[in-house]
């Protein structure tokens, strides 16, 4: 079992690894090989300035962005999933998705208002009109929208699982999530109306892409998910004992509240930073986590590490194809991601009643 | 058994709800210390919320102590490796293998970040093999059937090595033989001076122990040897005189009697009261 733990945790290494040279070799043009003017730079100094430059500011970037995003997502899908001991949980049908994203939204709104201390640090140029823009690569305003994202994400769990009257039914908490996701949604929509400036920017953000994500988010998701993996890793135990329920857990004298609020907030924080960056991306969060479940059965310290690696594979390969696929048109990897995952969710329900339904009492 | 020292657990006063229901209606009990007591009584007699306050897993109010100690007052790790509970139908742990289910019993004896000591597993290794537990070790919950998934329950609630073992239904899907085996393993723990309290359906096996608590409607009716008459009297009482408690083999059985005419349900104030 531990030795294939470790095969697991090597192939999610060595696939990222061959998936980050395939990133910065996909663009609006299809395949192009930028590695080789980079490894050889004696041969034409010029094509080697331009690869550097292409791969440097952009497609290293982006590709690492969507590593760390679909990490943070992978995370938060094990984490949900171990904290409500349900299959089906995830970042998306809890609703804590949708209320970052109109936590975004309400920050975008507002510091669109108090223009003066955030405008001078705005140098973005897909929208440049804007005081303060989704896809600004400030870090200043980076770890504003972040932390707009985490509140509403956390506001969002909280909010369903008032709605559902707690973790123990199934239906309740994902119907309760549906109601909450709905609702905010809505919500965000009605803020953008209210503000359309931002609407058009926030279109693509809604739609989930990777398409913008710079340095300073790439290295923002990187520090969080860093931060949460630790976090996590530091409670796997509480999700262990809270897989055989509240009341064993509690019989094993782990301090099972406690701990609960703080792995909320670390969901929370994960799918928060996620979001603030690369906006809705469905399905990732609960693929990852599924995924490593079908090739290893262990502990929540393991679960949490192997679904990371996979969410940042499953959204880094995600995220390749969506350049690729209608080039030079870009698909928005949110889309892709939405048709993908939601015809793995079909699937899962379908491959065997007692893996899906098995939670529920 | 009125003696302190000879007390593992003493429950006083004890109310419980479940929901806005009050299901335990002022409850004393004494669990005498290196003996094993068998909780018995019909469907809904309050038996499991019972075992749940004594685990200190459920809200309640009066005051429970666990080896002469306010069990409020005891740290959680503390009171978790004196005391180990095992539930009826809480499991969802079907990923994990089997080995680290019954692991888990030993999180009460871990500091937080160190992993499983020699110690550790041995009493893991023990706790399997006595379930028969042990050839599937690698195998994942998910995977047994209910009978093998209680054994594994059974061996995280023994890897505890706790002196007082609480067992809620312990027998739940488990053919003849492994119920054989698990009064060997009860008499084996009796015998190293563990305590063992178990809710039990089957009447039969609740006959084996030392003494036997008799529920119903939320209260104890009587609590007494459990090879005294006047304990199966009750006991045939509170299950409407539908089983009959007979002596076979050196053991008490308990047959069940098929309703020849229709009978009055018994009224409450029937039931003798706790002497």
């Amino acid at each position: 079992m531990r030795q294939r733990v470790v095969w697991l945790v090597w192939s999610g290494v060595v696939s990222a690894v061959v998936l980050i040279g395939l990133g910065v070799c996909v663009g609006s043009t299809g395949f192009e090989d930028l590695l080789s003017p980079l490894l050889n730079p004696q041969m034409d100094p010029v094509q080697t300035a331009v690869a550097q430059q292409i791969v440097w500011d952009i497609r290293l970037p982006r590709t690492l962005g969507a590593w760390t995003a679909g990490a943070l997502l992978g995370l938060a899908g094990a984490v949900a999933q171990g904290l409500f001991r349900n299959p089906l949980a995830d970042p998306y049908l809890l609703g804590s998705a949708s209320g970052a994203s109109l936590g975004v939204a309400m920050a975008l709104a507002a510091m669109g208002g108090g223009a003066g201390m955030l405008g001078s640090s705005v140098s973005d140029s897909a929208s440049a009109n804007l005081v303060v823009s989704v896809f600004s690569s400030s870090l200043w305003v980076r770890v504003g929208l972040t932390g707009a994202a985490f509140c509403g994400a956390l506001l969002a769990v909280l909010l369903t699982l008032a709605l559902s009257r707690g973790v123990g039914h199934t239906l309740r908490l994902l119907l309760a999530g549906v109601v909450v996701g709905v609702v905010l949604g809505a919500m965000t929509h009605l803020v953008l109306l209210m503000s359309p400036d931002s609407l058009q920017a926030m279109q693509a953000f809604i739609l989930g892409s990777t398409a913008f994500v710079g340095w300073t988010s790439t290295l923002l998701m990187a520090g969080v998910w860093s931060l949460c993996v630790v976090a996590a890793w530091l409670l796997a135990r509480v999700l262990d004992g809270l897989s055989l329920g509240d009341a064993t857990a509690i019989s094993l004298g782990l301090p099972v509240a406690a701990m609960r609020g703080t792995l909320v907030a670390v969901l929370a924080l994960a799918t928060g930073t996620a979001v603030a960056q690369t906006g809705l991306i469905a399905f990732v969060g609960l693929a990852a986590p599924h995924l490593v479940r079908s090739l290893v059965n262990t502990t929540y310290g393991n679960l949490m590490l192997l679904a990371s690696l996979a969410g940042g594979t499953l959204l880094m390969a995600a995220d390749i194809l969506a350049r690729g696929l209608i080039a030079p048109q870009e698909l928005p990897v949110g889309v892709l991601t939405a048709v993908l995952g939601g015809g793995y969710l079909l699937w899962l329900m379908h491959r065997g009643p007692n893996r899906v339904a098995g939670a529920n009492p | 058994m009125s003696v302190a020292n000879h007390v593992a657990m003493q429950a006083t006063a004890i109310s419980a709800n479940l929901g806005f229901v009050e299901v335990l209606h002022s409850i004393n009990l004494s669990l005498a210390k290196g003996r094993w007591t068998s909780i018995v009584g019909p469907n809904g007699a309050g038996k499991s919320t019972l075992l749940k306050v004594l685990a200190g897993v459920l809200p309640h109010s009066g005051d429970v102590t666990l080896l002469d100690h306010a069990m409020h007052q005891l740290p959680n790790r503390v009171r978790a490796r004196q005391l180990a509970w095992l539930g009826q139908n809480e499991t969802s742990a079907d990923d994990l293998s089997v080995w680290d289910v019954a692991m888990l019993g030993r999180l009460p004896h871990q500091a937080w970040l160190a992993g499983p000591s020699a110690q550790d597993q041995a009493a893991v290794e023990q706790a399997l093999r006595s379930t028969q537990a042990w050839e599937w070790r690698d195998r994942a919950l998910g995977q047994l059937s209910g009978g093998e998934r209680q054994r594994v329950l059974l061996a995280r609630a023994l890897a505890v090595q706790a002196q007082v073992l609480l067992m809620d239904e312990p027998l739940a899907n488990l053919d003849p033989p492994h119920q054989a085996d698990w009064l060997d393993i009860v008499h084996a723990l009796v015998a190293q001076g563990t305590t063992v309290v178990s809710v039990l359906h089957e009447v039969n096996m609740a006959l084996h122990a030392d003494a036997v608590v008799v529920m119903a409607g939320g209260r104890v009716h009587h609590h007494g040897p459990a090879g005294e008459p006047h304990t199966h009297r009750l006991v045939e009482q509170v299950f409407e005189h539908r089983i009959a408690i007979r002596q076979l083999d050196n053991q008490w059985v308990a047959l069940p009697r098929r309703r020849m005419w229709p009978t009055k349900p018994i009224a409450p104030h029937n039931i003798e009261a706790n002497p």
